[in-house]
């Protein structure tokens, strides 16, 4: 058979049937999935369906153990991530695998770079890393600064380039989102599109399903290793989407049982940080759930470490219960009931080598501590009570947290808290890279403890989950937060305005 | 079925330094010279003697270890303890007073070391390497760059090394061994069971989430050098008592062999992984070799070698478990 003919008909990528087990544990039973030349494929499923194997089988990390992969129609058989690249298939990890301290350039040409008889050759290094930074439309990226001091968005973009380099027929993309803001997060499906029109095939994982929708133009989903369906994006509703995910109907997202403002609990008058926030102010009442949003760099998250006394404050007061409390330490603002989730759960927020019994009663040793001792057994009942409060998925307390999905982890920090007691949370993006299932847990838990009389304070870059939760949202921006308003009297489009400085224009226009 | 797979989990951990242990005492055992000399009552009380300094001394850089730190002083806070112990009893000082004193000054060692790490934000490594030249050459001021020996012995402390007594059997032991053994026990009991024991794995599995959890990771940090400046301060005693003598030269090295003993017993030296009674088994076990060496009439060179090769081994065990059992996963 003639090649040209074969090729109009012949799908870029063809997956057919993959399966992949480890040991007793089935990761993948029979995958299916076709990705034509040019088009934008969302890959959606929750943590464990599959989604990071099936990549890695793409990449060349894993070989299938059943199935066959072919590329523009001929078989595809990846040993290895470097040859799946030069066979024209490039992966963006989630996690960035950038060398902070080598620059753009080095990092773009990272194990590829030109040589001649092991010189380097300098000169075409840098016309390579200019083309790709070119390609997707940020030629101004400075070649020579070392990645460790960009942005994480920019840090993500000299990623995408890196991947350019050797001119790739499918680029496949884990969350590539994930850390990146609203503006941030346009340029890049900006730049997919870019690559799109020149006819690369892109594979786009994410879990945010709106995001899906914006980029791509067909889908699959995954469950269980196997995939589940695929259709094309415009004609399908998200409902039906998730409804494949999960296997069941999501009647409610967002709860939200009523409840009632009381007492403020947490009074910030004109909180200023060394750096950021610039000015702060805000009261958060027992029983509501204050939203902040702005773009990544607007100063939430050093807002709620400041409050919390991670960092110090350089201006301001904060009262407690109506209690002065502008100087403080972690260890007295958790003795005084305050608690704060992590925007980093790997970096910061959980002792990934300790067991899940440590981390969730890490700042409340007890019950049961007597003389600074202990109480092993105590301490392993409480862990398990959250567990099971918390439906942790996790073989016992004893189990390093680290083992965990990004779901459950999230589950433990968040436990911590509840098994302190504290009454004022400060959610730093608590949702951040979990999966839909563990995602509408935690709406639903903030909703049932928000009807307890708690106070929260939820820090979130995915505007949905800040309209769907909270009573009030406020916005920050270059350090300084907006008017803290109910939900209902903003607009989407009023908060996006200003998240980005816009808010007055807005009005006038 | 869920108490069982805990239990098997903890128990791994826990006995693979005993495992090492039996690997030696078994291929000694192999051995028809070694079999007849080795394993003997007074044989072992020798070697328990032999490995009290270092014990002692695994003891406070366990915490360190497992803390995420290190403490490169030790060997030269031994010496510098050394001889202040023969300083004190040459100024007609008793037991308790040399004993405390001496304590207390490897703890303020200790203090220091942690306080300049703490205060100024400073790598473990440079300020206890600066602390290492800092006390052997304090020591040696001290003694006048000779050893020191007290005109009159104190009996009680030259007696806590002293397994001279009945050597052909193995009790009774010397009390430094008693007391190396009762601290041990403490020791274990307050890293495994106490708040501060789990602060201190906390610390050293992250920092940032112990600093998260209202930990206060400052003070603990100076408390765990502090700690460990008085064993070392401890093992500075029991050197004295070995010689009988104050000697600012002794102990070069000893921190790398104090470390080994900590690393052989499964700690981690990028922190929040260790246990006391691994440490202390690696310190036992670094004994037996240099013991059994030593019976075979091997030469130094020998020993060195062995010991090298049993630390990368023991070590390099964590990292060949995992791949042996992708290997037969594989080939089944």
């Amino acid at each position: 058979m003639p090649v040209d003919d074969s090729s109009a008909l012949e799908p870029r990528l063809r997956v057919e049937r993959v399966a992949k087990r480890f040991g007793t544990t089935v990761a993948l039973d029979g995958v299916s999935l076709e990705v034509a030349s040019g088009e934008v494929h969302a890959l959606i499923g929750e943590n464990g369906a599959g989604k990071s194997t099936l990549m890695k089988v793409l990449s060349g990390a894993h070989r299938p153990d059943a199935g066959s992969l072919t590329l523009d129609g001929q078989p595809f058989e990846p040993s290895d991530p470097l040859h799946a690249h030069n066979c024209g298939v490039a992966m963006i990890y989630q996690e960035l695998n950038l060398a902070p301290d080598l620059s753009v350039e080095e990092n773009i040409l990272l194990g590829r770079e030109p040589a001649a008889l092991g010189w380097l050759r300098r000169g075409e290094r840098r016309r390579l890393a200019k083309r790709a930074l070119e390609e997707i439309g940020q030629p101004q990226m400075p070649l020579d600064t070392p990645v460790r001091s960009l942005t994480i968005a920019q840090q993500q973009l000299v990623e995408i380039a890196r991947a350019l380099v050797g001119e790739p027929r499918v680029l496949i993309m884990d969350e590539p989102t994930s850390s990146l803001t609203q503006v941030d997060t346009e340029n890049l499906f900006g730049v997919i599109e870019r690559m799109s029109r020149r006819g690369v095939s892109v594979i786009y994982i994410s879990h945010f399903l709106e995001e899906c929708q914006r980029v791509a133009s067909r889908f699959t989903v995954l469950r269980d290793g196997r995939s589940v369906g695929s259709g094309a994006m415009s004609g399908t509703a998200l409902d039906s989407i998730i409804q494949l995910m999960v296997g069941r109907t999501v009647d409610e997202i967002y709860p939200r049982t009523s409840r009632a403002a009381g007492e403020p609990v947490l009074e910030l008058c004109g909180v200023a940080g060394l750096a950021k926030p610039s000015r702060v102010d805000l009261t958060l009442r027992a029983g509501e759930i204050v939203g902040l949003f702005g773009l990544v760099g607007a100063g939430r998250t050093e807002t709620l470490r400041a409050v919390f006394g991670l960092d110090r404050l350089a201006n301001g007061i904060v009262k407690i219960f109506s209690h002065e409390a502008t100087r403080s330490t972690p260890a007295k603002r958790l003795a005084n009931g305050v608690g704060l989730l992590s925007e980093d759960r790997k970096e910061e927020g959980l002792l990934l080598g300790r067991s899940i019994a440590d981390n969730l009663t890490m700042t409340r040793l007890g019950p049961g501590t007597h003389l600074g001792i202990v109480n092993g057994t105590a301490q392993a009942a409480a862990a398990g009570k959250w567990m099971a409060k918390l439906d942790v998925k996790a073989s016992d307390a004893a189990q390093p947290v680290g083992e965990l999905s990004g779901g459950n982890q999230q589950k433990i920090a968040l436990g911590r808290l509840l098994h302190h007691e504290a009454d004022i949370l400060l959610l730093d993006e608590p949702t951040r890279g979990i999966d839909v299932g563990s995602k509408a847990q935690i709406y639903r838990l903030m909703n049932e403890l928000a009807a307890q009389g708690k106070a929260l304070v939820f820090v979130s870059s995915y505007l949905p989950e800040l309209l769907g939760v909270c009573d009030r949202i406020g916005v920050m921006f270059r350090g300084e937060l907006s008017e803290v308003r109910p939900v209902a009297d903003w607009s989407e489009a009023e908060i996006i305005r200003a998240a980005v400085g816009q808010a007055d224009a807005g009005e006038a226009a | 079925m869920k108490l069982a797979q805990l239990g098997s989990r903890d128990f791994l951990k826990a006995v693979r330094p005993f495992v090492g242990l039996f690997v030696v005492l078994l291929l000694f055992a192999v051995d028809a010279e070694l079999r007849s000399l080795f394993f003997k009552g007074g044989n072992f009380k020798t070697i328990l003697t032999q490995t009290v300094i270092v014990a002692i001394g695994a003891m406070g850089m366990t915490l360190v270890i497992v803390s995420g730190g290190i403490d490169l002083s030790a060997g030269s806070l031994v010496a510098l303890c050394s001889v202040v112990t023969a300083k004190l009893i040459e100024h007609g000082h008793g037991f308790a007073a040399v004993l405390a004193l001496t304590v207390l000054v490897g703890g303020l060692a200790g203090l220091a070391n942690g306080g300049i790490i703490t205060a100024f934000r400073m790598m473990p490594f440079i300020v206890t390497l600066g602390m290492m030249g800092i006390a052997r050459g304090l020591s040696k001021w001290l003694a006048n760059n000779q050893t020191v020996n007290p005109d009159e012995p104190l009996e009680s402390v030259n007696r806590l090394m002293d397994n001279s007594q009945s050597p052909l059997t193995f009790f009774p032991l010397p009390d430094g061994v008693w007391l190396a053994l009762g601290l041990a026990v403490l020791m274990t009991v307050v890293l495994r069971s106490t708040v501060f024991g789990r602060y201190v794995f906390a610390i050293g599995s992250n920092e940032d989430t112990a600093r998260l959890c209202g930990i206060r990771v400052n003070a603990n940090k100076i408390a765990i050098y502090a700690l460990a400046g008085a064993f070392f301060g401890l093992a500075g005693v029991m050197q004295f008592s070995r010689l009988t003598q104050g000697d600012p030269s002794v102990a070069i090295g000893l921190e790398l062999q104090i470390i080994a003993a900590v690393v052989i017993g499964g700690a981690s030296l990028s922190g929040g992984a260790g246990s006391i009674p691994g440490s202390v088994i690696g310190a036992f076990m670094m004994a037996c070799l240099a013991n059994g060496s030593g019976i075979k009439d091997w030469p130094n060179y020998m020993q060195e070698i062995i010991i090298g090769v049993v630390i990368i081994v023991a070590v390099g065990m964590d990292k060949v478990e995992p791949m042996l059992q992708r290997f037969f996963r594989r080939g089944k």
